[in-house]
């Protein structure tokens, strides 16, 4: 910790440091030291922060700024960079982006949503709202009045131009990058189209069937939780995240039910604990479940898509009983449950987990072990370890990659400590190894969910919390493993009631920034089966 | 006078809610003749609605779960779920319509054939549902489409959607083919396709439109070079 | 057996006694069209409910079966509808090559249907290069379908029907080279000769290992020719949305989705006339007493029988397997189907020739 602050003082002298007795360093730099100290950051053998955990946009009151999160794989050593733009009018922040690759998108998203411009960043469009979006609406001082953005029924304008912004001689100069050449045949696969998983649009220029190049667009389905979430009281909030990736949608409220706990320091019943837990490993294999199913359905093996969804809604039977929905429970809440288990819930859980591994070699027999299959995932959409954490993507499609980061065994929270699993790793990193880790995983959770159930204690599943809560100032980061990767949350309170800034980090919008990386050289079919393997939610992405 | 009053295999007449809306629509009457072609050709249409599969969010997975096993719309006739707009009969918007979804929703109902039919799935599609005051969600779809069929729910349960399909299918059955116009939108809120080197005119198609009168106006004067892309 | 060539043959005579021997010829011709199209339009209609019926029961579902008893006229409620559904016109299209591609398709497929020996004197189109005309006219739809992609002013089509045309090209080398093999092992090309040829042995029993080689490649090539699954890649639903005719609605879209069900029918059907017999029973020689009884089963029951054992094995590998590749698809035809069928041509004359079949 000292060393590390002794280091980064080395390199920008006049950096404020704070957090120095917890185990994260914060440190706050000015932007013209950022640049400098990036390069050092990725490369020095002391700092090697070759994850970039999240990059969050603020708006501080005064100044725009960003929150940068790093973790070094190698050192297991985390820092937080906070940086304010020098002028509100016109922010300008040094680009990340020649450094990790993930800084690309999460920098047009900061430009979307704050309008901070990233210099060296080669694409600064927006990355979620319109073209033609006037303003910048994470901004304090956004104006959402509907007469300066209506609904719009005209088509975006979408150029093939993409700005990018470089420093000369203390100058900034805009460029236009062209984003395709005039002849190449552009297809425009989505929004709507049953292979984007929702509504994604991909630009594809094709050379015959072979993929050049593709371009993401997100954002049909951005529907502004984050702002939404500044208006709303901590309970409220709660409400959203089961809609962001609506298959881990038990995971993502655990996410920030803990950081609002941790932040309040309040203490969860163990029965609670183990209440989510439990839920948490069953959401997980109805969500691999799922994946199984678009994946037979996307390579066109329709059959196994039912099989899949047939033992998925068992799970939702047990879901059901013990919270209210099917698809979206809404169970957890601050300090617990809402509710207490169904009397029926372990022994209709013990029941499943009986029953599932003997469907499973089912699944492998009618779709794993087919040569067609196979022949269309062994190899294609090749990601390796490196690209996997320079670009963020974590879940099963990192550990598919050689890189093992459930969070369950390296940071464990809730009860994860407590229970023994393996983490599924494997070396490959094509579409065949995506698939193997979830359905291996799935056999985990079972152990898991085997496990917890003979350890379920008895008692109280809710901790008493006041009417009205309210966090300490501060910020807090706590993420979870959910199905696709590590979801976070970050809060930033001031004190009230409201959190002053909501973000979350969704697991899906590296996994959507590596398909470029992943398809390009690969046919059409290839890019279907990639986007099937990595197994993005597109709620999750723009939310 | 009797109202004739429409069957749907599986559950009664007077199971179903919204009866009098039913028979609103049959208030005056049929022809002898046209009447029973029309109900020839209503069966026909009713029992064999294809969706389009389209979805945005939450709503979508449970959409997919009708399809599945355990309820299985396919008994009805709503099997063949259709990818490409023009061979659909119904668009299920599930999920949340944003402000960037708008056009291409717009753009895909444009994109089906006649006679065509919105189902709102789930509070979003009808009126923004827990994401009403976002900045960029569109409160409730039938600001953009003529809505046949709201379901509510959050996310809309699989039964509550073959209730809502059989609703559909009700009101297929009551419709008339002969003498009433087939088309069922005004030419007024058609959006013009838009293509390199046309200029549509805005302002004169949406006068009676009040999203799109807004649009029109609001309409920025950039380049539309670009703008017929087409939205597949 | 009951020759229904009686049937045809009073007819024929009842016609030529009231009028000109010329004049009878149109009424046939007449009669003969209308029949062929009714026939046409059911085995559709059957052919589509028995597909949502085979492909529920492998998905554990139960299908349609709201729509008249256990749902068997749902299909009739589909065409109704598609019958009163708008065709769309499409700005910046190739109207009339756009209007006529889903008939090319139809015709061609009508053409080939024509030629089946449906049973025992029943058949309306025999002459002498029979199956080389089935073949030739079923391959003719290939061009509907490409015009389809070109003039439809969408990407998404033209990828489906470049893709169409790379695969039935190639498989279409298949399915002939296959073809000619048993042509080799029958000595003849005429439809109505091959089946008599089978009265004591089926092909795929005569000629053994080449035949059964030949008959699983043509099942593969015949597969990939109708544009099904694990071959539908020109209408790959999950890639292209609908592929070739992601721009037509209404009948027109009607067109493809009929014909693609009648296709698939003409591939089982040419495979049970060449492999199994067509219209003829099963005869084992030396067993008298059992070919006897197997006659006493009407030609057209055989017929129909097989054909439906066929279209389930069709209906099989389309709800079992994926999707393949572009380039996979090519890899198999070209590297392995072409040479091991070329090779397995030769070893059909050779046999033929000494004589080694039963």
């Amino acid at each position: 910790m000292s060393t590390l602050k002794a280091q980064i003082q080395n390199i920008c002298p006049q950096a404020a440091f704070s957090h120095e007795d917890t185990d994260t360093l914060h440190a706050e730099v000015s932007p013209k030291e950022l640049a400098g100290l990036f390069k050092h950051l990725k490369t020095d053998k002391t700092f090697l922060f070759d994850y970039m955990e999240d990059l969050i946009g603020m708006d501080f009151g005064e100044k725009l700024g960003v929150i940068y999160r790093f973790y070094s794989t190698e050192n297991k050593q985390r820092i937080v960079l906070i940086c304010q733009a020098e002028s509100r009018e016109k922010p300008e922040l040094p680009s990340a982006t020649p450094w990790w690759g993930i800084a690309n998108f999460y920098e047009r998203e900061v430009y979307d949503f704050f309008g901070i411009i990233f210099i060296g960043h080669p694409d600064m469009r927006r990355l979620f709202l319109r073209n033609d979006w006037v303003g910048y609406p994470l901004r304090k001082d956004y104006d959402a009045s509907p007469e300066i953005n209506p609904v719009r029924l005209d088509a975006e304008p979408m150029d093939d131009i993409a700005p990018s912004y470089s420093e000369k001689d203390g100058k900034i100069e805009e460029e236009d990058n062209l984003r395709f050449q005039k002849d190449e045949y552009v297809v425009n696969i989505g929004p709507q189209h049953p292979a984007t998983h929702g509504v994604l649009h991909f630009q594809v220029s094709l050379e015959g069937e072979t993929v050049k190049k593709v371009d993401v667009h997100c954002g049909y389905i951005h529907r502004g939780i984050e702002k939404m979430c500044e208006s709303l009281t901590y309970p409220q909030t709660i409400g959203y995240t089961d809609r962001l990736d609506y298959l881990s949608a038990h995971q993502n409220r655990h996410a920030l039910c803990a950081c609002i706990e941790e932040a309040m320091g309040l203490e969860i019943p163990r029965r609670a604990q183990y209440i989510r837990a439990l839920m948490d490993e069953l959401s997980r294999i109805q969500s691999h479940l799922l994946m199984y199913a678009c994946y037979c359905m996307d390579l066109g093996a329709l059959t196994p898509f039912f099989y899949a969804f047939r033992d998925r809604e068992k799970i939702l039977n047990i879901f059901e009983d013990s919270g209210a929905g099917r698809l979206i429970q809404n169970y957890y809440v601050i300090g617990g449950v809402s509710r207490d288990l169904h009397p029926d819930f372990v022994k209709k859980t013990a029941e499943f987990i009986k029953y599932l591994p003997t469907v499973l070699p089912e699944y492998h027999k009618v779709f794993t072990g087919n040569v067609i299959f196979q022949q269309r995932s062994k190899g294609i959409g090749i990601l390796t370890r490196e690209q996997a954490i320079s670009n963020g993507v974590t879940g099963p499609a990192a550990r598919a990659s050689g890189w093992a980061c459930d969070l369950r065994k390296h940071q464990p929270y809730s009860v994860y400590n407590e229970v023994e699993f393996n983490e599924i790793t494997r070396t490959g990193g094509d579409c065949f190894d995506r698939y193997m880790v979830r359905m291996d995983e799935i056999h985990e959770s079972i152990a898991i969910i085997d496990q917890l159930l003979t350890k379920l204690p008895e008692g109280d599943y809710c901790a008493k919390t006041k009417p009205v809560i309210k966090l300490p100032e501060g910020r807090y980061f706590k993420s979870v493993e959910t199905a696709r990767g590590e979801f976070g949350v970050f809060i930033e309170s001031r004190g009230e009631k409201y959190p002053w800034r909501l973000k979350f980090h969704p697991p899906c919008l590296p996994l959507v920034s590596v398909v470029d990386l992943l398809t390009r050289g690969g046919k059409i079919a290839d890019l279907i089966s990639i986007g099937a393997s990595l197994d993005y939610v597109v709620p999750d992405i723009d939310r | 006078m009797e109202i004739k009053k429409p069957k749907i295999k599986g559950l009664p007449y007077n199971e179903f809610k919204d009866n009098e809306y039913i028979e609103e629509l049959r208030r005056n009457g049929v022809g002898v003749i046209v009447g029973v072609l029309d109900e020839l050709i209503n069966w026909g249409r009713s029992n064999s609605v294809w969706p389009l599969t389209f979805a945005t969010s939450c709503c979508g997975i449970e959409f997919m779960s009708i399809g599945a096993a355990r309820y299985d719309f396919a008994r009805f006739g709503f099997e063949v779920t259709r990818a490409s707009p023009r061979q659909a009969d119904v668009i299920m918007v599930a999920g949340t319509i944003v402000t960037k979804m708008a056009p291409v929703l717009l753009r895909l109902y444009e994109q089906m054939a006649d006679p065509k039919y919105v189902v709102a799935v789930g509070n979003c599609a009808i009126s923004g549902g827990p994401f009403t005051n976002s900045y960029h969600v569109v409160q409730g779809v039938d600001k953009i489409l003529p809505v046949d069929v709201f379901i509510p729910g959050c996310p809309t349960r699989p039964e509550a959607l073959l209730y809502g399909m059989m609703q559909l299918q009700r009101k297929i059955k009551l419709e008339h083919f002969f003498g009433e116009v087939n088309k069922k939108e005004p030419k007024s809120h058609q959006l013009p396709a838009i293509y390199p080197g046309e200029e549509p005119v805005f302002a004169e198609k949406y006068k009676q439109h009040p999203i799109l009168a807004n649009a029109a106006q609001n309409r920025p004067q950039a380049d539309t070079k670009q703008a017929g892309t087409k939205a597949e | 057996m009951f020759d229904f060539s009686v049937v045809t043959s009073w007819i024929d005579q009842g016609l030529r006694s009231v009028m000109s021997p010329a004049a009878a010829i149109t009424v046939e011709c007449v009669l003969i069209g209308i029949v062929l199209l009714a026939l046409y339009a059911i085995m559709a209609l059957i052919l589509i409910l028995a597909e949502r019926k085979v492909c529920a029961a492998f998905q554990c579902r139960l299908g349609p079966n709201r729509v008249g008893p256990w749902g068997c006229i749902q299909v009739v409620a589909d065409m109704i509808k598609m019958l009163t559904k708008e065709i769309i016109t499409i700005k910046h299209t190739d109207k009339f090559l756009y209007n006529l591609a889903p008939f090319i398709v139809i015709i061609a497929s009508l053409l080939a249907f024509a030629c089946i020996p449906w049973g025992n004197g029943l058949q309306a189109l025999d002459f002498n290069v029979g199956i080389f005309f089935m073949i030739a006219a079923s391959s003719m739809g290939i061009v509907g379908i490409l015009l389809a992609g070109w003039s439809s002013n969408n990407k998404f089509s033209l990828i489906g029907a470049m893709r169409s045309g790379a695969q039935m090209i190639s498989y279409e080398l298949s399915i002939g080279l296959s073809l000619l093999t048993m042509v080799v092992l029958s000595g003849t090309m005429q439809i109505s000769e091959i089946v008599e040829g089978q009265n004591e042995l089926w092909f795929i029993f005569k000629g053994h290992i080449p035949a059964l080689i030949a008959f699983v490649i043509y099942l593969i090539a015949g597969t990939a020719e109708t544009n099904r699954g694990p071959f539908d890649l020109p209408e790959a639903e999950s890639e292209l949305t609908a592929g070739y005719h992601t721009e037509y609605s209404g009948m027109h879209f009607g067109f493809y989705y009929v014909a693609e069900f009648v296709n698939m029918f003409i591939v089982a059907s040419i495979a049970t006339t060449v492999f199994l017999g067509g219209w003829m029973p099963l005869h084992i020689p030396g067993l008298d007493g059992f070919n006897r009884i197997m006659d006493y089963i009407p030609s057209v029951i055989w017929f129909f029988g097989k054909s439906a054992l066929m279209v389930f094995v069709i209906m099989w590998f389309k709800w079992t397997f994926p999707r393949l590749r572009i380039d996979q698809l090519l890899n198999l035809e070209w590297k392995y189907l072409l040479p091991l069928n070329l090779l397995n041509l030769l070893v059909m004359v050779a046999i033929v020739v000494l004589g080694w079949h039963f």
